[in-house]
């Protein structure tokens, strides 16, 4: 896909790429330190090993460091997090049931269906609920994902940008056919959408 | 005392009993750590076939071995055996039984017949589970975690399954209490806590979350079976119960049990590189106090498994941040550990080069699981495969690479025998391509929105699961290799010395194997743990 389907996907992405880069960093910088070690110290050379039993300074560098990188870390992640936490008022709301094994859509005007739809560029808010065990409702390409618990509603929110079809799956152990517990997200365009949703 | 033909302890004569009854009425820590070996590495063995079976499945979408119901038991088994049977008790278990009294210059644990009792503890609950399987119902399909309401409303043997994992906790507690005490007691003259191998300080900092944790999770059982046989309403929403509830109580327990998992291991690091490094461990004192830091603030970001689950977004930043907070301390102990490296002496022998392995693997499981901390990444990959690659680089990538670092670094002390050098470094190597071609596409599948706990899946993963089979196959048959060369070596191994490796700690200045009680005079301490100057005192015949 060329376009991320929400922005928040771009923002996830981003964090995702930003601890991974510094993870790639850090254990590369760890294997190949430690690779360079065993070559240059190998025992046959003959050295004389040196009993170095601290580095004041090294280790307040090593904690001082690291403490920052995963405060970002921490900081970067929630920040995104809360984009998919503040739910505008004025959401198009959609009840979501989930039950073994399938999930269905109820909107405001009382229509059901077992594939959401969604309009293009509106704010959707899913009010979700489970009428057996927990489930989760997970759609990969947004990068969103909420377990869906009897007993509670929880909620999810998005905003498509693009049109398409995407998959809805469960992401909480449910029984026997956990794995096949999918459904889909169909965006479409605004004036399609109203279309088919005010025919009876 | 001091007698030269003292026989070791695995000679029956020196015994009240003989055969069969030398062993099982023991109450010698080094013959009750082989009992342990024995029972966790069948239950190793056993979970691993279920992982290849598991593996086998997954190959092609839709069924190619086994229908769903038993794809969903065999998950479930997987994670009940490998956890509670194997990688919780393992190391504690086995190498801290053997090693952990002769470390501190003791003669035996502080409780001896409770230490055997444990042991029939552990097999109780052993045997347990394994009923569960073959009563009438079925083997339990919840998955490891056996999140309610799943759990109470499935017909399967969840009762007795649970129940297992009850008596489990016992044995767990039961050698806690032995280790705390005999660190507490039995530490020889001069032997102060400063002067203990690392591996008792990490083994130390596990029994005491084994004593205050392992609790929680008894009582959440007994809660769980009571709502199942009485129907009072817990967790199960239709009694008027909180399913999260029992998330949070669960993981209380489950989430230290991972530092249980994972502090022992890190204890033998901190042993094998400087006694292949022949100089002291760098930052001692951190490793030691990094060990308690884990062991305490592991209490505190148990929710960070529960950022979906519909809690407070007020408690996912809270326990995002905490859990932030707990990498540092293990992200200290790499540093340490590859300081320990410079200037030193290294002979890269087998033990060696797992830890080698070790680090880069637990340096992968630990750098994803900031992925994991994350609140945004986190929503996205939880219970997907990119969790299943995270733990399984730090359990078994971390925690399981050391159970082999281990029993190749001391097989020689406990049995008095060498296993085949050169066999055990191609082992190494094919452990690690095999352990990577299984486990690392899984990071990908996450990120692609492959769920875990799927029977089935879309088309657009196959490639990848296929690779990862594939990987199974090297990784499962290179651990059968080697529980192969090893029993070879049991048998027709060559005689190992007192002191193959050049190591420093009291096991290695004692016989291999070890006399009945492990010194002719108990010693008294003048050296710091890894003071490389003794080796010149030390014979090695």
């Amino acid at each position: 896909m060329s376009q991320a389907p929400t922005v928040h996907v771009e923002s996830v992405d981003f964090v995702m790429l930003y601890i991974v880069g510094i993870s790639v960093i850090l254990l590369l910088g760890i294997t190949a330190t430690m690779i360079y070690f065993v070559f240059k110290y190998n025992r046959k050379k003959g050295h004389q090993p040196v009993d170095i039993e601290h580095n004041t300074a090294l280790e307040v560098t090593w904690i001082v460091i690291p403490t920052i990188l995963v405060l970002s870390m921490f900081y970067f992640g929630y920040t995104s997090f809360r984009e998919i936490r503040n739910i505008p008022e004025n959401s198009f709301k959609v009840e979501v049931t989930a039950r073994m094994w399938k999930f269905s859509f109820k909107y405001e005007n009382g229509k059901q269906t077992d594939t959401l739809y969604v309009p293009l560029n509106t704010p959707v808010k899913l009010e979700m609920h489970s009428q057996d065990v927990n489930h989760a409702f997970y759609i990969p390409a947004f990068r969103i994902k909420e377990d869906i618990i009897n007993g509670k509603t929880t909620y999810l929110g998005f905003t498509a940008k693009e049109i398409g079809d995407y998959d809805i799956a469960c992401a909480e152990y449910c029984g026997l056919n956990h794995s096949a517990m999918y459904s889909m997200v169909k965006v479409i365009p605004k004036d399609k959408f109203d279309q088919w949703y005010n025919k009876k | 005392m001091a007698n030269a033909v003292a026989e070791n302890y695995l000679q029956q004569s020196t015994n009240k009993y003989s055969g069969i009854k030398s062993w099982l009425l023991t109450t010698d820590h080094k013959k009750i750590g082989l009992m342990y070996l024995i029972a966790i590495l069948f239950f190793f063995l056993v979970g691993v076939i279920i992982g290849l079976l598991m593996r086998l499945e997954l190959i092609a979408p839709g069924k190619t071995i086994m229908d769903p119901q038993t794809y969903n038991s065999l998950f479930t088994l997987h994670g009940v055996i490998m956890i509670f049977l194997f990688i919780v008790p393992g190391l504690p278990a086995i190498f801290g039984n053997f090693f952990l009294p002769i470390q501190i210059g003791a003669k035996d644990v502080a409780f001896p017949r409770l230490n055997l009792l444990s042991w029939y503890v552990y097999m109780i609950g052993a045997i347990l589970a394994l009923v569960s399987l073959f009563l009438p119902g079925g083997p339990i399909d919840t998955g490891w975690t056996f999140y309610i309401p799943y759990s109470v409303r499935t017909s399967t043997n969840v009762s007795l399954a649970i129940f297992a994992a009850f008596v489990l906790g016992f044995s767990s507690i039961l050698t806690g209490i032995n280790f705390v005490t005999t660190v507490h007691r039995l530490r020889a003259p001069g032997m102060n806590f400063f002067k203990m191998p690392l591996f008792v300080w990490a083994t130390y900092a596990t029994a005491w979350i084994q004593i205050i944790a392992t609790p929680v999770v008894g009582i959440t059982i007994l809660l769980v079976i009571i709502e199942r046989a009485f129907g009072v309403g817990i967790f199960d929403p239709a009694l008027g119960g909180d399913p999260v509830l029992y998330q949070h109580m669960f993981w209380i327990y489950s989430h230290p049990a991972v530092y249980i998992m994972i502090l022992p291991a890190m204890g033998v690091v901190s042993e094998i590189i400087p006694t292949f490094s022949r100089r002291t461990i760098f930052g001692y004192n951190a490793i030691a106090m990094s060990s308690l830091a884990i062991a305490f603030i592991g209490y505190l970001v148990w929710a960070h498994h529960m950022f979906t689950s519909g809690m407070s977004d007020t408690a996912r930043w809270v326990f995002s941040l905490l859990t932030f907070i707990v990498a540092l301390p293990s992200g200290v102990k790499v540093f340490n550990w590859v300081a320990t490296m410079y200037k030193g002496s290294i002979d890269p022998q087998p033990p060696f080069l797992w830890v080698m392995s070790f680090i880069f693997l637990f340096s992968i499981g630990g750098l994803t699981g900031l992925v994991l901390g994350s609140l945004a990444t986190d929503i996205h990959v939880h219970d997907t495969y990119f969790v299943v690659a995270h733990f399984h680089y730090v359990m078994f990538g971390g925690t399981g690479t050391i159970f082999f670092a281990g029993l190749h670094y001391w097989f020689p002390k406990m049995f008095g025998k060498m296993y085949n050098l050169k066999l055990s470094k191609i082992a190494v190597a094919l452990f690690f391509i095999g352990f990577n071609l299984l486990y690392f596409p899984k990071f990908i599948l996450g990120y692609m929105g492959m769920p875990r706990r799927y029977y089935d899946y879309l088309p657009q993963f196959e490639s990848l699961q296929k690779i990862s089979t594939f990987g199974s196959w090297i990784l499962g048959g290179t651990i059968f290799f080697i529980v192969g060369y090893l029993i070879h070596a049991l048998i027709k191994g060559k005689k190992a010395t007192s002191n193959p490796w050049g190591g420093v700690t009291l096991e290695w200045h004692i016989a291999s194997p070890p006399i009945q009680e492990n010194f002719e005079v108990i010693p008294t301490i003048t050296h710091k743990p890894y003071d490389f100057s003794q080796l010149k005192e030390m014979k090695n015949e």
